[in-house]
């Protein structure tokens, strides 16, 4: 990423845009070639940042024969820029009433599912808006406009996640409405996406009854930074020997607050809940902001779709 | 995991602050990480040394501190060692942990000329 935004960061795409695209940035050369792990093009051409600044030392001259060399404290988190993309989102979601969810899962679980079904579901009480994260294609954003909800698609490229700054300019490509629910989900994936805060209200960490009661345990990073966990597919308990206790407990070893949902999509068990625990964090979201109506603070349906 | 995306993040940080605090090449890069941080070191010394290639901190060296993990023990009222998220507390085996440390990311200090 460059140093200025991180944009252009390898092949993120957003809706197939090279993200970034359309701001005026000219100094993107400095970073290709070593943005991944290609090592067949690191050849001998590399070497141009480290230039020849002889007066750039602590004593902003060079003299012969004098170390330069010194301690600089920086003291610094690592995922700080992360940071400061994700609480500009953070605060963009605050200001306008935006309840924005953070759904992350292994791929498989039956995110983008249970996503239409919220979808339908919700559809004449809630304004929404859908970001989706994948590696490749645009075929999840597809199957959510199809719900008749806006959708924007982030291709990550090589990327095993989303990040607070591709969350930023989809927000400005999505402009979702004010008082909306904005759904993200995120690459199919339980491990990174626990490490980037995209400045989302919550996570909600979905786990298929198909999958191992253990993950809770085999993933702990997710599933403890997750506010609500949403065992899905359970429809299909009959036909497996997924102990549905031993994965609560797993999941509260990791995470002792955490609230856990048992749905299915397709038999619609459970949605009531779902749908239930949306409306009352959105209703924290808008409550008392003052830029929406009180209408639009109440849950009831107050938006036609 | 990302530890690339990592290694990418620690560049762009020694690029910045290379301009805001005068200094042109990097020779020791001191990082602090916790066992809760979900960072593979040997991961990220492979993928450090891909990354700065071409960089001010290409052949640095990479120093890691690797800091304690600690959690607040509900039951106990106190402060326990751990390891893992999952671990049970040391004393009362209770699983009501808060994490208080461990999940350190940082980069403490450099050495620079």
């Amino acid at each position: 990423m460059c140093s200025v935004c991180g944009c252009g960061e390898g092949e993120v795409r957003l809706e197939g845009k090279p993200v970034g695209e359309g701001h005026a940035h000219s100094h993107h050369h400095h970073h290709h070639g070593h943005d991944h792990a290609h090592d067949h093009d690191h050849g001998h051409d590399h070497d141009h940042n480290l230039g020849h600044h002889y007066g750039q030392g602590a004593a902003g001259t060079s003299v012969p024969g004098m170390s330069q060399s010194r301690l600089v404290q920086i003291e610094q988190d690592i995922l700080a820029k992360n940071a400061r993309y994700a609480n500009i989102n953070r605060q963009h979601f605050e200001d306008r009433g935006i309840l924005a969810l953070n759904l992350v899962s292994s791929p498989g679980s039956g995110k983008t599912t249970l996503l239409c079904r919220t979808i339908e579901m919700l559809d004449a009480r809630l304004p929404m808006a859908v970001i989706e994260g994948d590696q490749q294609t645009s075929a999840d954003a597809e199957r959510i406009r199809q719900t008749g909800v806006r959708a924007l698609q982030i291709n990550t490229g090589k990327g095993c996640h989303l990040d607070g700054h591709m969350v930023g300019h989809a927000i400005e490509d999505l402009q979702p409405e004010d008082g909306s629910v904005m759904f993200i989900e995120n690459v199919g994936n339980l491990v990174c996406p626990a490490a980037f805060d995209l400045g989302e209200y919550a996570k909600v960490a979905i786990l298929s009854v198909t999958e191992g009661e253990d993950k809770p345990i085999k993933y702990p990073d997710m599933f403890a930074a997750a506010q609500l966990v949403i065992l899905s597919k359970i429809d299909l308990l009959p036909h497996l020997d997924f102990d549905v206790d031993a994965c609560i407990a797993y999941a509260r070893q990791v995470n002792p607050g955490v609230k856990i949902l048992q749905v299915s999509a397709r038999t619609g068990e459970g949605m009531a809940a779902w749908l239930a625990w949306i409306e009352a964090a959105r209703a924290m979201q808008v409550a008392g902001n003052p830029r929406l109506q009180p209408s639009q603070q109440d849950a009831t349906p107050s938006h036609t779709a | 995991m990302h530890e690339m995306s990592i290694c990418e993040a620690i560049r762009q940080t020694l690029e910045e602050q290379a301009k805001a605090q005068d200094f042109a090449r990097v020779t020791v890069v001191r990082l602090e990480i916790g066992p809760l941080a979900g960072v593979e070191i040997e991961a990220l010394r492979f993928g450090f040394d891909v990354v700065m290639r071409g960089s001010l901190a290409e052949k640095a060296a990479l120093e890691i501190i690797e800091t304690p993990a600690s959690a607040w023990c509900m039951p106990c009222a106190r402060t326990v060692a751990i390891e893992q998220r999952f671990e049970p507390c040391p004393i009362c085996a209770s699983h009501q942990l808060q994490v208080t440390s461990g999940d350190e990311m940082r980069i403490k200090e450099l050495e620079v000329e």
